[in-house]
């Protein structure tokens, strides 16, 4: 499980070859350090709810329409991606999946679509056609348990499709059966993740090259391997460095990786509760704020991520930069014009319009806030959390917070209220690291509209982060752009989300590699991920995880 | 035992060609009256739990006097509504107060250690972290068995990610948010309907039936190539399949026979949210299809939750939630209490009364339904302001089928929560000998309820 010095090397100018343009493989290198990694465990990863809904889409057509509610999503140390390493299947879980299961086959197979999947005709619609079965069977379950089927596994699926066929007097109807049984089975639900000694070291375990089709394409487009990297995977291309490199690049250069990044960043910065309605605001106090509003306020979000990190621009500068997406909603709550009548356009906020970088969004002030009132504690422990992979205790039990609810007392602004607590020792320690970051977005209120007052008094935006003083959001977002955590955060997230469980101390020499790498690039993210998936963090293990010990109750 | 005979013989009349049956077919299996289920089983004992978010004013929520005919204090005065059977509600409960959550010297992490050590017996060494299973997890493992249902959870915050239910760490029972996809998923298509004429089993359960016979297969193979930590997943995978196939076998037995049993009617229109008016009617409207549901005996296990256990409960045109309140607002000097935070354990005890009054007013054998129940209504705190875990208000609504004495205070004298989690097992007919680690084992139940 150590990378020589030699094969890293390879496998970074292998891929710095392949794409022109890549810096840092000029021979520099030859100078860098041996990285050792020691790589952690793998495990089964039960597919996220969009993965599945992917999944299907990319296999079976994206007209059908997948049910949402199946067994929800475990989020874990920030992150749905390691969740997925822990989650099973409860039998509440199990009907729904059995149940989304069924409404996909029906509408994969119904007679407007079932051509487009079945790449044969049955010699009768109403009864059974072994052959014609066992190819459908074959080339759908080829996709979603992402590797060729064994004959046991087809076998009990073309049986299947014959009993139902000639029970229900039905062809499809028994593709239909013989189609839920692959989209129930755990080999679909679950990705699961093979490691095989290395035969030029046997004492290094990689993972295989059908393995590592998954991982690439679940990490880059969050969906089941397409055609060509299932050829690669089958072909054993990808325990290849020629054979990695070459699918890598085609990966990073095709229009899907945007789907890669949205994900990630939608998983890290938790947007999926907007999805499902979970960032709710008063109404007495927010008419402006509605279910519509808030998607698309994630969807400015998320499309500013995705244009900036695929035009390969320096990531920092995302805290930063005015650019962004709006609709005509948005544009009603951000108090701009927008020409667009319906859709979406690009928009470039004015200089005065403060509203320069991703933490001035309505999506993250209106996450990181109550229903009713802004907050400036959730919103600093996003940033020192989430941006800066900063830890910030738990409060303590005993805790009077008379004085920061009193907001028509004496104390009028959210500073005076909080300034309270940091006079407080108990409360000291984590208030000095969240509030001055969150009492600079003051100037956004609950659901992120612009305000100069809280109570009738002017708001206090400045403070400083780590040393650097800034008087208002926009210098909050310099201050965080500068900050010599930010980069090696999202390394450290992206690699979390990657492997799908946290860093061990075996990847930490790899960790701080790829922070240099990532500086060295100029924070370009689609070079961190390049460098991520070649790495021998992302392609060995140090084998299947053991069970968690069950504690000290039993 | 009688399921499997049922299904084999369905199975032999499938093969065989002939997939209608009516139901002289099946009786054999069922008794002549509806009071009792085949075999001339008596009628089922359910339990379920009920939780609300951030505690109460223990000064006010305790009842001073005990046992028989306690005097209702001020916050739990929605306990003295009239039943229909002339009985006052507050007959039917019992209050638990003065049993105590002991940590041991592990942190007392503020709504977590509460209400772990109450549903677990346990505390937990990490915060967000679930040590044992839940007491609704425990009851279900010995009894889901023999419903459609293993267990249906519930919850009335609009929030399908977090429910009380956990067979461990990583693996809990997503609740139901919508008084509508309840209603789908218990009375939907598949309900077998003892008022809608002959039963016909429709094929295709049996072709179910078959493929997950196959997925099991999977299961089997997939569990030799994996570590330890995958076979555990896979392990409850493998539970979870089976669920759905006993879930299969009781469709494919045609219409329970019970005598209270009769489809619920479509519940009315419903709002999702935290809003107090909101999470009060997905309540009644949540009582109203369970109700139905174990009178039809779906299942004999459930859980609701009615408030977060960081209440997110909120008033129209406020800005704080009742979790906020609970500690910012100030003890008014006069009262003696938080005047707004204490609006809502007013709203939560009548959300508790609301519905255990439901099922009191479905009649089954010579009484109700609540008789044939036990509901454990908790909090995951007694005063809120403090994250306080002596005195943990707990409540136990039904009779069990005749294993509990209803209408009862009983103090613990800072005995563990785990006593009263240890005598609803045994009501439920558990042979548990102990519950809970450390100065959390009960081995004693509250002998005062037990009839």
């Amino acid at each position: 499980m150590r990378n020589t010095d030699f094969t890293l090397m390879r496998v970074f100018c292998i891929g710095g070859f392949v794409l022109a343009g890549l810096t840092g493989c000029d021979g520099s290198d030859a100078s860098s350090p041996a990285v050792e990694v020691d790589a952690g465990p793998v495990a089964l990863r039960r597919l996220t709810a969009e993965q599945f809904t992917r999944s299907i889409h990319d296999t079976l057509g994206e007209h059908i329409t997948v049910p949402s509610r199946i067994d929800p999503d475990d989020r874990r140390d920030g992150l749905f991606a390691v969740g997925s390493s822990f989650a099973s299947v409860t039998p509440s879980g199990f009907e729904k999946y059995e149940a989304a299961a069924s409404a996909v086959a029906e509408q994969a197979l119904d007679a407007a679509h079932r051509d487009d999947v079945v790449p044969c005709q049955p010699q009768s619609l109403t009864s059974s056609d072994e052959e014609c079965a066992r190819a459908f069977v074959e080339q759908a379950g080829r996709r979603l348990f992402r590797r060729s089927l064994t004959t046991e596994e087809a076998d009990a699926r073309v049986a299947i499709a014959a009993e139902a066929a000639n029970t229900l007097n039905d062809f499809y109807a028994g593709l239909e059966l013989a189609l839920i049984s692959v989209l129930t089975s755990p080999e679909f639900l679950f990705r699961v993740e093979v490691a095989e000694p290395d035969p030029t070291d046997p004492s290094r375990m990689r993972l295989t090259s059908v393995s590592m089709a998954s991982r690439l394409s679940y990490l880059l487009w969050n969906t089941t391997p397409d055609d060509d990297l299932m050829a690669a995977a089958e072909n054993g291309d990808l325990v290849t460095e020629n054979g990695l490199a070459e699918q890598v690049e085609r990966l990073l250069s095709s229009p899907k990786l945007e789907t890669g990044i949205r994900s990630i960043f939608s998983d890290l910065y938790d947007f999926k509760q907007f999805d499902e309605g979970l960032v709710r605001k008063d109404n007495a106090l927010f008419p402006v704020y509605t279910q519509t509003l808030a998607e698309e306020a994630k969807e400015q979000t998320l499309r500013t991520i995705v244009a900036h990190l695929t035009e390969d621009k320096d990531y920092r500068e995302l805290f930063t930069t005015p650019e962004s997406f709006l609709t005509r909603r948005l544009g009603v709550a951000y108090r701009v014009p927008v020409q667009t009548a319906n859709g979406w356009e690009p928009y470039v906020f004015a200089e005065d319009a403060r509203r320069d970088g991703l933490l001035s969004h309505i999506s993250f002030n209106a996450l990181y806030s109550h229903p009713g009132r802004s907050s400036a504690t959730l919103r600093g422990k996003f940033v020192r959390e989430v941006l800066l992979c900063q830890d910030i205790p738990t409060p303590p039990a005993n805790i009077d917070f008379s004085i920061v609810e009193d907001t028509m007392g004496e104390l009028r602004t959210a500073r005076e209220r909080l300034e309270a607590h940091v006079t407080n020792d108990a409360c000291a320690g984590c208030h000095t690291l969240t509030d001055p970051i969150g009492l600079a977005l003051e100037s956004f209120d609950a659901i992120g509209m612009l305000r100069d007052e809280e109570n009738g008094v002017p708001i206090d935006t400045s403070g400083d982060l780590d040393g650097a003083a800034y008087e208002d959001a926009a210098g909050l977002g310099r201050a965080l752009r500068d900050h010599p955590a930010l980069g090696p955060c999202l390394v450290r997230s992206l690699y979390r989300y990657a492997a799908g469980r946290e860093v061990q101390s075996g990847e930490q020499a790899l960790l701080e590699f790829l922070n240099e790498r990532f500086a060295e690039s100029e924070y370009r993210v689609r070079e961190l991920m390049r460098e991520v998936v070649l790495s021998d963090g992302f392609r060995t293990t140090s084998g299947p995880r053991d069970a968690e010990e069950a504690g000290d109750e039993s | 035992m009688k399921r499997f005979d049922r299904r084999t013989l369905l199975r032999g009349t499938l093969a065989g060609g002939a997939v209608s049956m009516g139901l002289p077919f099946l009786d054999c299996f069922v008794n002549d009256n509806g009071t009792a289920l085949a075999q001339g089983a008596p009628l089922p004992v359910r339990f379920g739990a009920w939780m609300w978010g951030c505690g109460m004013n223990p000064d006010r929520w305790n009842p001073t006097t005990e046992g028989l005919g306690y005097e209702l204090p001020i916050e739990l005065q929605a306990l003295d509504r009239e039943l229909p059977t002339g009985a006052k509600l507050r007959e039917h409960v019992s209050i638990l107060s003065d049993f105590d959550v002991k940590l041991d010297g592990r942190p007392n992490f503020p709504h977590t250690a509460g209400l772990m050590g109450t549903l677990t017996g346990s505390l937990p060494l990490q915060d967000y972290t679930v040590p044992a299973p839940t007491l609704d997890t425990i009851i279900a493992a010995q009894i889901g068995g023999q419903t459609r249902f293993r267990s249906l959870e519930m919850s009335c915050t609009g929030n399908p990610n977090q429910s009380y239910s956990f067979e461990r760490q990583g693996v809990f029972n997503a609740p139901e948010i919508s008084p509508m996809a309840l209603y789908t998923r218990v009375f939907g298509p598949e309900f077998a309907d003892p008022n809608a004429g002959p039963f016909t089993p429709d094929p295709r359960l049996m072709l179910r039936q078959s493929v997950l016979s196959a997925v099991k297969a999977d299961r089997d193979r997939l569990h030799q190539r994996v570590g330890t930590h995958d076979q555990q997943r896979l392990d409850q995978y493998f539970t979870s399949v089976r669920q759905l196939e006993q879930q299969i076998d009781i469709l494919l037995a045609g219409p329970p026979d019970l005598e209270s049993c009769s489809k619920a009617p479509t519940p009315g229109a419903e709002s999702l949210g935290t809003e107090v008016g909101q999470s009060m009617s997905t309540n009644r409207l949540m009582a109203d299809l369970i109700s139905f549901a174990l009178a039809c005996d779906q299942t004999r296990v459930f859980s609701m939750m009615f408030s977060d256990r960081i209440s997110g409960l909120r008033q129209p045109g406020s800005s704080s939630l009742h979790h906020q309140l609970t500690h910012d607002e100030a003890i008014d000097s006069a009262l003696g209490y938080q005047p707004e935070a204490t609006e809502f354990v007013f709203v939560s005890m009548e959300a508790w009364a609301d519905f255990v009054e439901r099922l009191a007013a479905i009649p089954e054998g010579d009484g109700t339904l609540l008789d044939n129940c036990l509901v454990f209504g908790h909090s995951d705190i007694s005063f809120a302001k403090i994250h306080g875990i002596t005195g943990i208000p707990m409540m136990i609504a039904g009779s069990a089928g005749g294993a509990l004495k209803p209408g009862v205070h009983v103090k613990g004298n800072t005995s563990p929560t785990t006593r009263v989690g240890l005598t609803i097992q045994r009501a439920m007919g558990l042979n548990t000998e102990s519950f809970g680690t450390r100065s959390m084992e009960a081995t004693q139940p509250v002998s005062e309820i037990v009839a």
